[in-house]
């Protein structure tokens, strides 16, 4: 017989493949390092993350696919890969204070974080169904093991297996979905499947076709934490270590999204009427709920949580419109909201005490007379998340609403305006501790390391750059959307 | 003769798998999903895809079964009473009887009948012709090398997790 050769091009998955190859030579330092030097890695992997970074961006206008057509490395791919990358550094950065002082300061934790944003990217440049599938799973079974990786602290072992139990089941419907569709269309590249669809009228209306999708929407959902698929999310966000958190509301969620708008826009078009409907529901009832629990939310953490559930549902409006705008918007807002939580939590990172007994809203009280600088930050990134102009939370929020009302989706707006209006009263809440109340107990002295001031440095610059100049990322987002 | 065959085994693999979370004592809920994996081998011998079945069978209702009934014997776990979950199980009837309802609507609509799937290069004369094997093989180190590659990494992350996690001293 004759010899097959595999068509491999090993530039389109480059910025994955550094990464893993960092992570496994971690791996392997791990086992020599002492506790207290765990931190050598975190250096190593920023290393890896940025030179992942800088061939992400030299990469940038130069399209590459490889493994004949598994994956595809297009500016939409590499903004998405953009966004992880700066998600994971300013992971790597918050992570190993917050390690130090719970006493959980496993080696592993760099090589998880680093494979999990392989996961991720490999989900933003997947254009096969089993390669976004694969992703997903090196994405989730990374996080598990992070939400679980204070290993003795109750709550974090609750966070593991609730999330390791749902995400099972959720993966479940996703890989249902992938297998009705591929059983209607006979192929698993996007591509194809999108070409299979335009060419028979009967394969659109083959229900396989259909449900296929509606189970790979459940799936995606899920990830994105959109209602009513989000009951996981608090539980995890309040239970998982703090940076980790961080690190699940920015790039998993973004990395649900890249898959979620490849998979419907490029495969499914021909379904378009069926899931814009479907996306309209989502994204009203994940804005209403996120947002009227997050009100009555006691927890930071868990506020923080409702709240991403929330936001979300904002990046759903823009994802229903359909649109340049909107679909721009969305990778707008996904790296915009990655400085802001990330911001956030490192300031919640700073104020717990080892165990977090901390971690209410009316622990803030009297933060802003004590740490005047700190609370500003806070501010800044609360002011943003609120949507509050001149932060990026508003630009962002302006583009996905202006998107929908373009889009002829009028109503979808005003209730995200309404329901962007609504939790302005959650996150000021919050000021009103810091600003407004005495002090219920005296503040420890709050510890700085270096790591994480450059951390909220990035974070201020990235909320406020992005939001008074807005135009420039967002030139390149609507480059990056070529659908 | 070939979809009367079909329905009885594809009944046993529907009927297995609700005893596997309706049976009380999970060693029989463990022996109910052998039943599942056997029928599931039977269906894709159906298929034309003998190398498959021979995996379902060996790897699936073989190595993992042991593993499986090995360690709910190593725990020695109890006999579930089966009255704690009863609120969250007459909704899940509920929610279930619902989507069941659904499914057999759309599949059960004039439009949909007679209606096939699309279908690949591949075909039951050339998995006779070729081999199961052989086909599988090509598609692996060829079209999906990446997915295949990439399980290995997956593999990995779940290795370092389950020694992270349940490793007694880190």
């Amino acid at each position: 017989m004759d010899l097959l050769m595999p068509v491999v091009n090993f530039g389109a998955i480059m910025p994955e493949l550094i990464l893993s190859v960092v992570a496994m030579v971690l791996l392997l330092v791990n086992v020599f390092l002492k506790t207290e030097q765990k931190a050598y890695l975190g250096y190593l992997s920023l290393l890896g993350i940025g030179y992942s970074l800088y061939v992400v961006m030299t990469a940038w206008g130069t399209p590459q696919t490889g493994f004949s057509g598994s994956v595809l490395q297009d500016n939409f791919a590499l903004f998405f890969k953009g966004i992880f990358l700066v998600g994971a550094a300013l992971t790597v950065l918050i992570a190993d204070q917050y390690v130090r002082r719970e006493e959980c300061n496993y080696g592993e934790l760099y090589p998880l974080i680093l494979f999990a944003t392989v996961g991720m990217m490999l989900m933003a440049s997947g254009t096969d169904l089993m390669t976004i599938f694969l992703g997903l799973e090196v994405l989730s079974v990374s996080l598990y093991v992070l939400a679980g990786f204070n290993r003795k602290n109750l709550k974090s072992n609750e966070a593991g297996l609730k999330y390791f139990l749902l995400g099972a089941f959720s993966t479940g419907f996703l890989l249902y979905g992938m297998a009705l569709t591929f059983g209607a269309t006979g192929t698993t590249r996007i591509a194809e499947i999108a070409k299979v669809a335009a060419a028979s009228s009967a394969v659109v209306q083959n229900p396989l076709f259909l449900v296929g999708m509606l189970l790979m929407a459940v799936g995606f959902s899920f990830k994105i934490a959109a209602a009513p698929f989000h009951m996981w999310t608090p539980d995890v966000y309040e239970g998982a270590p703090t940076p980790i958190t961080a690190f699940m509301s920015a790039g998993p969620k973004a990395a649900g999204f890249a898959a979620f708008i490849r998979v419907l826009m490029v495969a499914l078009p021909t379904l378009k009427a069926d899931w814009t409907d479907l996306l309209w529901i989502l994204a009203v009832l994940t804005m209403t709920i996120g947002n009227l629990i997050a009100l009555n939310q006691d927890n930071i953490k868990r506020m923080l949580a409702y709240s991403s559930i929330a936001h979300a549902g904002y990046a759903l409006v823009g994802f229903t419109a359909g649109n340049s705008i909107g679909t721009a918007g969305i990778l707008f807002y996904m790296l915009t909201y990655t400085f802001m939580n990330i911001g956030a939590f490192a300031i919640i990172i700073l104020v717990g005490k080892k165990g977090e007994p901390n971690n209410n809203v009316s622990d803030y009280a009297g933060f802003g007379f004590k740490h005047p600088v700190l609370a500003l930050v806070m501010t800044i990134f609360l002011f943003s998340l609120a949507g509050i102009p001149p932060m990026a939370g508003f630009m962002g929020k302006f583009y996905l609403f202006s998107g929908a009302v373009k889009a002829g989706y009028v109503w979808l707006a005003i209730i995200g305006v309404l329901n962007s209006a609504a939790s302005v009263y959650y996150y000021l809440r919050v000021m009103v501790f810091m600003y407004m109340k005495d002090p219920t107990e005296q503040f420890d002295w709050v510890k700085m390391t270096v790591p994480v001031f450059i951390t909220l440095i990035i974070c201020v610059v990235g909320v406020l750059g992005a939001g008074i100049w807005p135009a420039y990322l967002l030139g390149l987002a609507q480059n990056a959307m070529p659908f | 003769m070939d979809s009367i065959f079909f329905y009885i085994v594809a009944a046993t693999a529907v009927i297995s798998g609700i005893l596997v979370v309706g049976c009380k004592n999970p060693i029989n809920s463990a022996l109910s999903l052998i039943m599942t994996f056997f029928s599931l081998a039977t269906l894709y011998v159906m298929l034309d895809a003998p190398f498959m079945a021979a995996i379902q069978v060996i790897v699936y209702a073989g190595a993992i079964m042991v593993l499986i009934v090995f360690v709910i014997m190593l725990l020695n776990i109890r006999i579930e009473s089966g009255k704690r979950y009863m609120h969250t199980r007459v909704m899940g009837a509920i929610l279930g009887a619902v989507v069941l309802i659904e499914t057999l609507y759309v599949i059960m609509r004039p439009a949909s009948q007679n209606l096939t799937g699309g279908k690949g290069p591949v075909d039951a004369a050339m998995v006779l012709n070729v081999g199961h094997t052989e086909l599988i093989g090509r598609a692996l180190f060829t079209d999906y090398l990446l997915p295949f590659e990439i399980t290995s990494i997956l593999l990995l992350v779940a290795i370092v997790g389950a020694v992270l996690l349940a490793k007694r001293k880190v």
